[in-house]
């Protein structure tokens, strides 16, 4: 299946109003063909790095990440303390925790980042992410959203998906690269998906705060990942805007596995079904949302305060 | 914006028009028009503006990696000064028997008592090996470098030193006579290129239609690379690194890469600037010299390779009139000069063009990346 072919089953199912409208309207209609596109996104897919060389991402036993007692000491200091934690591909996971509790750093361990001082981290069955670089990992197909927006200011919004998206990377085919029209399209297709096209040719720079967040997550998904990682993707951002930055992420899950960072409480209610709970780097806690919010150990380090 | 052409209408039209000037007029009119014609040009205005030119292409280069990419490069006068030694060493062999001691070797060889060449100046008498070289010698040595620099994620500052004192370890390399190189005096005297007698007008004439030529070509080819995807990932990976590994690229091949065809430029600016200029000795690679390659970059305007070539032109032009009225001042005039850019115009002259010529786009941003739509 083409990428593009994708979005435009789901476009034709969807009556064009306004950007945002038509963006809500287009993630009910993906999600009505998340089941069949699910087996869909886990065929094997040209990979176009050398270095990674596993076809796909083995999840034949369900879980599309695992990490088993990992730590993180800076300096003796424990980041993270035997941390273990498994994602089932197609899963949206809250992982909320206090400041400090080292969820940026677990993002860090599993981008490649951060090496672990100890414990294992599995992308699959067979790829050891301790063993990649960054630019592997996010060949691998992780995708991840920095807390701190992070784009590329100098370029316009369309260039940023440009550069994201899932292509050979290597230097000396940048060299001559051209887009295809259908590349062209599908980069049409994300900007109208996050509401951006009439920011089209603005640099990114000059977008507003949550604009830059929307711009971050299109890139996430121009590079088409298995699993997307999303560090307070709310942070900044309106009302209006978390809401619908909500739509999208729920959209998004069954197509794709995703761990979303949170610390706004309300935003974690309106997307999770699994929540773990971080603390002094370790898993305090794991559930439903209801079940987290009675937990008492919790509420003592977390919701009381 | 998207499909950023190689160049506007406009600019082809400019472009075209330096290109005669530089190639075909201005040599003409250094050769062809009796001395005392008004439009004739000085040998020593062919010569200065010759010498100039070498300097635009190493700007070039150093725009590349410093404006485009992020990398301050402060030991590009080393790549620069290799070049012009691998030439060096052909025009030195050319020499023949006509050297003070009418020896086969030259004179500091002879100085030394040496009796034949040392083994790394074989096949030296061929040009087209010492062309080789000076493409090679600068390439493999940034390559290596680089690749070890940019493996280990060295950056910013920490690079900018090393680069600085790679270029100070070479130049007391070079100042030892017992490294073949000429010492302190380095190489001089030259008689003849390719056979042709290199004081003849019409050598020196020719030899500034080359430096023009590959000076046009150089800015052609920077000019295909910051506009094409490689270029696009370039000043990505000088703005936010972290998120173009994020998103699979390798930053390594990419600096390498540029890094490695950056160094390659200055050894051919070097090369073409020995025999205009007639000298080559290891004060090339002292330090200041690295740092003024930044000032004229900085002074022009980064990132748009037009202020490259402006700020080499202007600061260079600057010089020559400095050191001849008040020598003794240049150093503080140049250092004057980089603190006032430093402060008042961070995107240099082009910057401060192109505000006046679009006050609508003055924010550093858009002026950035409209670069070198000159
Ligand atoms: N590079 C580092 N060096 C030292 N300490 C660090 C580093 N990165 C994170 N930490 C510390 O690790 C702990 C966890 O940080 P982080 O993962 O950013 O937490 P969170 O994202 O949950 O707020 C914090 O106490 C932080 O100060
Ligand atoms: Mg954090």
């Amino acid at each position: 299946m083409k990428p593009t072919e994708e979005f435009q089953q789901t476009d034709a199912a969807t009556p064009q109003r306004d950007d945002r409208h038509s963006m809500l309207a287009l993630l009910r209609a993906g999600r009505e063909n998340m089941l069949a596109q699910q087996r869909e996104q886990w065929d094997a897919r040209p990979q176009f790095s050398r270095l990674v060389t596993s076809d796909d991402v083995d999840v034949t036993h369900g879980p599309i990440l695992y990490l088993e007692d990992v730590s993180v000491s800076f300096d003796g200091f424990k980041a993270l303390n035997k941390l273990s934690l498994t994602i089932d591909a197609g899963e949206l996971r809250c992982v909320i925790g206090p400041n400090g509790a080292g969820k940026t750093t677990m993002m860090d361990v599993i981008t490649g980042k951060t090496r672990p001082t100890s414990g294992r981290a599995f992308f699959g069955q067979t790829i050891d992410l301790t063993k990649l670089s960054e630019p592997q990992i996010a060949h691998a197909g992780i995708g991840r959203k920095f807390q701190k927006p992070t784009v590329f200011e100098r370029h316009t919004a369309f260039e940023n998906l440009e550069l994201a998206m899932k292509t050979d990377k290597r230097a000396r085919r940048s060299l001559t690269a051209k887009l295809s029209s259908s590349e062209l399209e599908r980069i049409e297709h994300c900007l109208e998906t996050v509401a951006l096209s009439a920011q089209r040719d603005k640099l990114a720079g000059l977008l507003s705060h949550g604009q830059k967040q929307w711009l971050e997550i299109a890139m996430l998904l121009m590079q088409e990942p298995k699993l997307l990682m999303l560090d307070e993707p709310v942070a900044g951002m309106t009302d209006e805007e978390t809401a619908r930055t909500a739509e999208l992420l729920k959209g998004l899950a069954g197509k794709h596995s995703v761990i979303v960072v949170e610390h706004d409480m309300e935003f974690v209610s309106s997307i999770a079904r699994q929540v773990t709970v971080l603390h002094e780097g370790s898993v305090l806690a794991e559930g439903t949302m209801d079940k987290i919010k009675n937990n008492e150990r919790v509420i003592e380090v977390y919701l009381g305060r | 914006m998207i499909t950023q052409r190689l160049l506007t209408t406009r600019a082809w039209g400019v472009v075209i028009a330096v290109a005669l000037l530089l190639i075909v007029l201005l040599p003409a009119a250094n050769v062809f028009l009796p001395v005392d014609h008004s439009l004739h040009i000085s040998t020593y205005a062919i010569a200065l503006l010759g010498k100039i030119m070498c300097y635009m292409i190493v700007a070039l280069a150093m725009d590349l990696i410093w404006g485009y990419t992020g990398i301050l490069s402060l030991g590009h006068g080393l790549f620069f000064a290799l070049g012009g030694y691998a030439m060096g060493m052909h025009l030195m062999r050319m020499i023949g028997r006509e050297g003070q001691y009418q020896s086969d070797l030259p004179d500091f060889m002879v100085f030394l008592d040496w009796k034949e060449y040392p083994w790394y100046w074989s096949f030296t008498e061929h040009f087209w090996y010492a062309a080789l070289l000076v493409v090679l010698v600068p390439g493999a040595l940034a390559f290596v470098f680089g690749f070890f620099a940019f493996r280990s994620r060295i950056k910013g500052v920490y690079f900018s030193i090393i680069t600085q004192a790679l270029t100070f370890a070479a130049m007391l390399l070079f100042f030892r006579n017992d490294m073949g190189f000429g010492g302190n005096n380095g190489f001089t005297d030259f008689k003849r290129v390719l056979g042709y007698r290199i004081a003849e007008p019409a050598t020196r004439a020719t030899l500034f239609a080359i430096t023009a030529m590959v000076l046009l070509g150089a800015f052609l080819l920077c000019r295909y690379l910051v506009t094409s995807k490689f270029g696009r990932v370039l000043t990505a990976i000088r703005d936010a690194e972290s998120r173009v590994m994020f998103s699979g690229y390798n930053p390594l091949w990419y600096k390498l890469g540029v890094w490695t065809f950056s160094a390659v430029l200055c050894g051919i600016a070097g090369a073409l600037y020995v025999p205009q200029v007639g000298i080559i000795n290891p004060s090339e690679m002292s330090p200041a010299n690295s740092i003024e390659i930044a000032i004229w970059t900085a002074v022009g305007g980064r990132g748009t390779l037009i202020g490259a070539i402006v700020g080499a032109g202007l600061v260079n032009g600057l010089k020559s009139w400095f050191t001849v009225a008040f020598p003794e001042y240049w150093l503080y005039a140049l250092g004057a000069l980089f603190i006032v850019v430093t402060l008042y115009l961070p995107n240099g002259i082009v910057g401060l063009v192109r505000k006046r010529a679009r006050p609508a786009a003055a924010t550093p941003a858009a002026a950035a990346a409209q670069g070198g739509n000159a």
